[in-house]
């Protein structure tokens, strides 16, 4: 599959991900302003801070959902705006806060992303993903009839199928009870450690950040006010 | 009985035009004894409604006089008017006008054209631009549900077209569902009048042509024929306006940029 650790190019040295004054306004108010980050191959990047700080907009910068205003992004050390949009969020997977699965079956949800670039998602890459995620055996139910948690997983599993080298999280579990939030994190957590995925993720959980992020980053009005160890963090 | 009375056409007509406007207020007398107040826009819409008629009457007759190729024009007048018309309904769409009159001039265009060039419209003009003026109104209708449909499915659905836009997938291929959903809703009316047609749907033109002296049958026949033009002009319209409303949807990065607020 190709977003497999071991087919990457190991050629590019420096941050794979990195933002150079990234800003975006709107209607003269800053979402996102000057905000310069770097991340490294392999990390795992919390972000933080409180409601309407700009953390999703950062997020949707990042995938070019939205187009930046000032500044620009590096993917790998290359300006994002020189890779074509559909590459480029190939590349950069993102995951948000709910599903957003598309009606149909489990198998046709994961077959999406390399239906959209022409290529045919084998049976048996369905199952392993679906297998990776927890959900053997899911391939032909209909998505209507997933609980929370497992339309969750198969965003996840839709994701993957794609074979992301980066995973933007926007709050991943925040619409799950407890005990599905839980299972949704341990499982993100070893699929990223499994693929050695870069990944920033966002959440309210100073105790989730902690416990999958080695490094978190506080956004208030836009701006990156702090950038550290989860601990130094929480004491600010 | 009117007709005894008046022997002169303009006479009866303007006889028969009164006595529509009493049977009118009546009902606007009816409606205020139940104080539902319909007298202002009732007045003024009767009003207008009779000055426009009167006006492009004398209009076609003018025109009827001219050389046979000015239908072009009037035709081409009446696509600009309805895309005006029906872009005002879209007015927050980027380039509404220019989809709707592309919309109208392919779908009623094509229609009345081949039409005309088979013989199934009669090219002079006293029966080029009523039956037209029917098929563009068609494609006007037909032009604004789509548009609306499809910008309100945008939406209602930003959440799936951005998962779809954020997997790799082009803004086409995101928006097959809302392309089907908004040309369907478009082609409803005229699918349920071709379904209806000898019951419900007996207009102004049938009416006319058995007025004027057709034989019925033919009149009735030429019904199905206008209503079969009205249908096809709805869908080329609403499948073309669409398909061009889709690009303007989208940013040249493949953002969503119509429907979402951001
Ligand atoms: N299109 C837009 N136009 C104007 N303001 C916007 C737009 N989109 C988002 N905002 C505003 O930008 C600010 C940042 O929003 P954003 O969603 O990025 O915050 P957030 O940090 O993700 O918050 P939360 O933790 O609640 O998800 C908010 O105040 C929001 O209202
Ligand atoms: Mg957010």
């Amino acid at each position: 599959m190709a977003g497999e650790a071991e087919s990457r190019e190991a050629t590019w040295e420096g941050p794979v991900l990195r933002t150079e004054h990234l800003t975006r306004v709107v209607d003269d108010r800053p979402l996102v302003e000057d905000v310069s980050i770097a991340v490294e191959l392999g990390e795992v990047v919390a972000m933080v801070g409180p409601s309407g700080g700009g953390k999703s907009s950062l997020l949707r910068l990042l995938n070019r959902l939205d187009e930046p205003t000032g500044g620009t992004v590096f993917l790998e050390g290359r300006d994002y705006r020189e890779i074509a949009p559909r590459e480029l969020r190939r590349r950069i997977g993102m995951l948000l806060q709910q599903p957003f699965l598309f009606p149909g079956t489990v198998a046709e949800n994961l077959a999406f992303g390399p239906a959209a670039r022409g290529e045919l998602l084998a049976t048996e890459t369905i199952a392993e993903l679906l297998e990776r995620v927890g959900l053997g055996g899911y391939a032909d139910r209909d998505v209507s009839r997933l609980s929370g948690g497992e339309a969750q997983r198969v965003s996840l599993a839709r994701t993957l199928a794609n074979g992301p080298e980066i995973l933007l999280l926007d709050e991943p579990t925040s619409a799950l009870d407890e005990a599905a939030q839980l299972g949704v994190e341990r499982l993100i957590c070893n699929i990223i450690r499994q693929q050695q995925l870069t990944c920033l993720i966002v959440t309210h959980d100073p105790e989730q950040a902690e416990r999958m992020a080695q490094r978190a980053i506080l956004m208030e009005n836009g701006r990156v006010v702090e950038s550290g160890p989860m601990s130094e963090i929480k004491n600010a | 009985m009117l007709s005894r009375l008046f022997s002169d056409p303009l006479q009866l007509g303007i006889a028969q035009a009164a006595v529509t406007i009493l049977l009118a207020l009546a009902v606007v007398y009816v409606a205020r004894r139940r104080e539902v107040h319909l007298e202002r826009e009732t007045l003024i819409s009767l009003l207008r409604g009779f000055v426009q008629v009167v006006a492009v009457g004398s209009i076609l007759v003018l025109l009827f006089r001219g050389p046979s190729w000015s239908s072009v024009f009037v035709l081409l007048l009446m696509m600009l008017a309805a895309a005006a018309t029906s872009a005002r309904r879209a007015r927050d769409i980027p380039g509404a006008f220019a989809v709707s009159f592309y919309g109208i001039v392919v779908g009623s265009g094509v229609v009345i054209a081949l039409m005309t060039a088979l013989g199934a419209i009669d090219p002079r003009m006293e029966s080029l631009i009523p039956v037209g003026s029917m098929v563009i109104a068609s494609g006007m209708n037909s032009n604004a549900l789509a548009l609306e449909r499809f910008r309100s499915e945008l939406t209602a659905n930003v959440g799936y077209v951005e998962a779809g836009l954020a997997l790799g997938a082009t803004p086409n291929r995101v928006v097959v569902p809302y392309v089907q959903a908004a040309v369907r809703a478009a082609m409803i009316p005229r699918i349920d009048t071709l379904r209806a047609l000898g019951i419900v749907w007996i207009p102004g033109l049938m009416a006319g042509m058995i007025l004027a002296g057709s034989d019925p049958v033919y009149a009735a026949i030429y019904q199905f024929v206008v209503v079969g033009m009205i249908y096809a002009a709805a869908g080329l319209t609403s499948l073309v306006a669409t398909l061009l409303i889709r690009s303007r949807a989208f940013s040249p990065a493949e953002q969503l940029v119509l429907g979402s607020q951001r």
